[in-house]
């Protein structure tokens, strides 16, 4: 959200930096997929509209004030644009806060109310033991991260994905989802204990 | 019941997101440091919530095809053409 830094960026495609220009596309493109995804009904469709908005920043160029951030402008535009398509195909995505509720720790892994130590665990979490081949640093549990990742409900999964993978803060998460910060804690709470249960799986299995 | 035991384990693992955003309101957010003191299972339950946000922040995120990028690239290309154009 760097405004200052910004300036440089538009000056460079300003006088047609093509390296500058394919950076920018490579940082923000995939959240911006991520984002346009949730107005259109198809990957082809929210392409098409990442697409759109690069092309709407070139011919904007000239005119960017930096008043906002060029990540805020990007978004801005890519919002727009995708909205404008997603209408067009009557795709809306509300909110689905289902099971919210519900705890994120099967509740048979804890000691009953009536317990000497009520609420406490029965089966606490066992210790993750690494080894050189199976480590958290391991590509397979990357590709196993990356696999519950794609199995989270939408939501959950475009949260975490903005805030644990692109590293957005809670507030810009907020703005681009349209979500309030109370649901979009609950996203990212429900989606972390999913990715941390897989772990857990995977890490337990061998002992 | 008073102290660290008026947090239950199965409150404690509802409540790391809150506490990790720091959104937790002084009494609980004293509490559930009081737990975290004398839990040895919840200090790990808390820690493999961190483990897997580490491991989160080395996925890639499905971006657009080579193919729409070079289209972007050569629009890019076109338009600075363009306005090198205008301005000779």
């Amino acid at each position: 959200m760097n405004t200052a830094s910004d300036v440089g960026l538009v000056d460079a495609l300003r006088a047609g930096d093509e390296r500058v220009f394919a950076d920018l596309v490579d940082r923000y493109s995939p959240a911006m997929l991520a984002v346009a995804r949730t107005h259109v009904a198809s990957r082809e469709v929210a392409e098409d509209v990442v697409q759109d908005t690069w092309l709407a920043l070139l011919k904007g160029i000239d005119g960017f004030e930096g008043r906002s951030s060029l990540r805020t402008w990007l978004f801005r535009v890519l919002i727009n644009i995708a909205k404008t398509r997603g209408v067009r195909e009557k795709r809306s995505v509300p909110i689905d806060l289902t099971g919210a509720d519900g705890p994120t720790v099967r509740p048979d892994r804890f000691r009953p109310v009536t317990d000497q130590y009520p609420r406490n665990w029965a089966y606490p979490p066992q210790a993750w033991t690494q080894s050189p081949e199976r480590s958290l640093l391991s590509s397979e549990a990357l590709d196993l991260v990356r696999s519950e990742l794609d199995q989270l409900p939408e939501q959950q999964r475009l949260v975490v994905a903005l805030r644990d993978v692109d590293g957005y803060d809670s507030v810009e998460v907020c703005a681009l989802l349209d979500v309030t910060a109370a649901n979009q804690r609950v996203l990212l709470h429900r989606g972390r204990a999913r990715i941390r249960h897989a772990l857990a799986d995977y890490f337990e299995a061998v002992s | 019941m008073t102290g660290p035991e008026s947090m239950g384990c199965q409150d404690f693992v509802e409540l790391v997101t809150d506490y990790l955003e720091d959104r937790l309101d002084a009494p609980t957010r004293a509490r559930f440091d009081a737990h975290l003191d004398l839990c040895p299972p919840c200090v790990r339950y808390l820690q493999q919530i961190r483990d897997a946000r580490e491991v989160l922040g080395r996925v890639e995120l499905d971006t657009i095809s080579a193919g729409a990028r070079d289209q972007l690239l050569t629009a890019f290309r076109t338009w600075r053409a363009g306005r090198s154009g205008e301005s000779s």
